[in-house]
């Protein structure tokens, strides 16, 4: 059993949990995720780790609530405990010293995309940070994210804080500033890491964006989280999930990504959340 | 008084009701049955049927005590040699291993050892297994990485041996393949559990939610272990690589099955795992993968499932059982015929495979007639799920954290014939080793290597 030391809530559907997992805690590093099971009837759902304290031995995970587990999770509290909770799976972000980084995070996506920060800007980078959401309640992590940025650029889809418009409206002025980048970290909704990538694809910027399909053991064997990336099937619980965003086709990602909505809606409409 | 020809028969559910539940096709022999069974032994002087058997179960000898009504002292004869017989007596091939050697077959069918096998697990289950006494501790270390059919027997011999033994698995459950693949209408969860807590019992750790080489390194098992058994099985899953794989409805056998089986997708929404099929569910390969994909397809509620196949009836891997239950049940069989495309609607959901028709050609290095494709012979098929289940590939995500560990030309790790591999101290066995094969072939593996390994331990002081 792994027991929940914290829990914060970060707006009306977005929550942290930090939670004892010392083995986990132990291997962790930017950019990999874990699974967990809440109890003997649930299922296993991944979610990328948001920080890691070795000391303590625990892992933080922040997620929104947008699915039955997703949404039974949220309503556990400190001193509740999960009956699994797997990791750490997936390749590392490769962190080295590339230049000038720009990191970008959309939504519940800028939870994964701190500890990322937080090793690239060890690594000696100079980070400028874009942070995105649908609007001033959904942002995360700014103060966290500020602290580790050269430059933060704050943006919601209505102007309730930062400036008006999305992430790539940012990225795009940047460019069109003559900034130099040397590569992109984009980390958000599917449909923001593609529009970042097609616009960084044109400037020729590499970019790396973290997947999140749906898995079923997380460990390579069930195949359920192939993405096709540069033609070839992928894995992301085991070759990703970090993938080059060039390479992705998000079209297909998005659609199986909508594999069980049905399934899913009438989950939790028997549980009632 | 002359020897009967056929085997006795083992009651099962009727075709017609079993497709609508989940629950164990056979209901096995009951005693006074199996006893008639063991009488058709001729208790040969070389014993054929023990060559035949992977894990070297003295079979004549449980044989003759149950046909003398010594019930008991079978199961000791039996668990001897084997701690999963419940699972062996319900999934392992034996027509090809102990029946397909028995004397009788010149005369008609061989003894039903593998019924007279499963009759006395069953028995003990009910009755109450006994703890065998353990050895003296050895206050040696053994990690176990892999808690299915390999890494089981390999933990349960080791403990039986006296030494420590701890089991890492990656999953929540243990079983491996038992758990994940095999569905519960073949192979009851409680029996795979029961088998688990047995070795449990015998002094063996199962600690779950431990992908060694995630969470822990072989490296760091070495530091508290003085050795490591490597049993992670062949979880990789193959692919057609045609056009519209990653359609919505198409699944890995992998997938559909973890799905149902270890996560109870078929008791959705009560359990929260989903899965769904639709009414036309095509399942390509006809190993006993493909057959278990296909019968669970039906129970699940699909109104048609095709076995697609692009080798004849002949060459079909599965076991006899499998298919024949697969028949009966009404799964439709299209033999010499390979998907060349799937198709989807606008929305990427799967509606249609394209197929085409083969023929056999000249035997290829398998010793099988080559199917080679008919020109022109395209026609579709309009289904809704397609589950590939064309073979497993070795785990990759061991070898890929070991330095310097050996590997064969499949991804598989290197061993002798008792599962010594490159390193000292590091032993293999089961799929991991031999690429896919059967849970009989991965446990007699385990099983030889918990004899090296113990004669390794004992050599180092």
């Amino acid at each position: 059993m792994y027991k929940i030391l914290e829990k914060k809530v970060m707006s009306e559907t977005v929550k942290l949990m930090k939670i004892k997992a010392p083995l986990v805690a132990k291997k962790a590093v930017a950019g990999q995720f874990i699974i967990l099971r809440i109890d003997e009837k649930g299922e296993r759902i991944p979610l990328t780790i948001a920080d890691y304290d070795r000391k303590e031995g625990t892992i933080t995970v922040i997620f929104m609530e947008v699915g039955k587990t997703t949404k039974q999770l949220g309503t556990l509290n400190v001193e509740d405990s999960l009956l699994n909770f797997a990791g750490p799976l997936g390749q590392p972000s490769e962190i080295e010293k590339y230049g000038t980084v720009v990191c970008i995070g959309g939504g519940v996506g800028i939870a994964p995309l701190y500890p990322i920060v937080k090793e690239l800007k060890q690594a000696g980078n100079y980070i400028i940070s874009i942070l995105g959401a649908r609007n001033e309640k959904l942002l995360m992590l700014e103060k966290e994210i500020e602290g580790l940025s050269n430059e933060l650029h704050i943006c919601t889809d209505d102007g309730s804080k930062g400036q008006k418009g999305f992430v790539s409206d940012v990225l795009q002025k940047l460019i069109d500033d003559k900034t130099k980048i040397n590569i992109v970290w984009a980390i958000g909704p599917v449909i923001m890491m593609k529009v970042v990538a097609n616009l960084t694809k044109k400037y020729d910027i590499k970019t790396i964006v973290s997947l999140n399909p749906i898995m079923v053991d997380g460990t390579g064997m069930c195949g359920g989280c192939r993405v096709s990336v540069g033609g070839e099937n992928k894995f992301a619980c085991v070759d990703g999930p970090e993938f080059d965003g060039h390479l992705v086709d998000f079209d297909n990602l998005m659609l199986r990504n909508r594999r069980f909505i049905c399934e899913e809606e009438e989950s939790c409409k028997l549980a009632g959340v | 008084m002359a020897v009967r020809k056929t085997k006795h028969e083992m009651p099962e559910q009727k075709p017609k009701d079993r497709i609508k539940n989940f629950n164990e096709v056979p209901y096995g022999y009951d005693t006074k049955t199996a006893i008639e069974e063991a009488k058709r032994c001729l208790q040969c002087k070389n014993r054929p049927c023990v060559d035949g058997c992977p894990v070297e179960i003295d079979i004549p000898d449980f044989i003759k005590q149950i046909a003398e009504g010594n019930i008991d002292e079978a199961v000791k004869v039996l668990k001897t040699k084997t701690s999963l017989p419940a699972v062996c007596g319900r999934v392992c091939p034996y027509e090809n291993q102990c029946e397909g050697e028995c004397t009788l077959l010149k005369i008609g069918e061989p003894v039903a050892i593998g019924r007279l096998e499963r009759f006395l697990a069953d028995y003990e289950r009910k009755k109450g297994v006994k703890i065998p006494k353990k050895a003296k501790l050895t206050g040696k270390k053994v990690a176990v990485v892999g808690a299915g059919p390999a890494g089981l027997t390999c933990a349960g011999d080791l403990a039986k041996m006296g030494h420590g033994v701890t089991v890492f698995e990656a999953l929540h459950a243990p079983g491996g393949v038992l758990m994940y693949g095999i569905p519960e209408f073949r192979l009851p969860k409680k029996i795979v559990n029961s088998e688990v807590d047995y070795i449990k019992k015998l002094g063996a750790e199962v600690r779950y939610d431990m992908v060694v080489g995630k969470t822990i390194t072989v490296d760091e098992l070495f530091e508290d272990y003085d050795a490591v058994f490597i049993g992670t099985g062949a979880g990789l899953p193959r692919w057609l690589r045609i056009p519209g794989e990653n359609l919505d409805g198409v699944y890995s056998a992998n997938e559909f099955l973890t799905r149902v089986n270890m996560m109870g997708a078929y008791r959705f929404p009560e359990y929260d795992t989903p899965v769904k099929i639709g009414k036309v569910v095509a399942t390509f390969g006809a190993g006993n993968v493909a057959m278990d994909c296909a019968r669970t397809s039906l129970r699940l509620g699909a109104e048609k499932a095709y076995i697609i196949y692009r080798r004849s009836e002949k060459e079909m891997p599965a076991r006899n059982e499998e298919i024949h239950h697969a028949e009966e049940e009404g799964v439709i069989f299209k033999l010499l015929t390979t998907p060349v495309k799937f198709y989807g609607d606008e929305k990427g959901i799967l509606k249609e495979v394209e197929c085409l028709k083969m023929k056999l050609g000249e035997p290829d290095e398998s010793g099988r007639r080559r199917p080679v494709p008919i020109e022109g012979s395209n026609f579709k098929i309009k289904i809704d799920t397609a589950l590939v289940a064309i073979g497993q590939s070795p785990n990759p995500l061991i070898p890929q954290t070991v330095k310097g560990l050996k590997m064969g030309k499949w991804g598989n790790i290197d061993t002798d014939e008792d599962g010594r591999t490159s390193i000292l101290g590091l032993f293999a066995g089961g799929d991991i080793a031999t690429g896919a094969a059967t849970v009989i072939l991965a446990m007699g593996a385990g099983k030889r290597a918990a004899r090296v390994i113990d004669k390794y331990l004992k050599s180092k002081k």
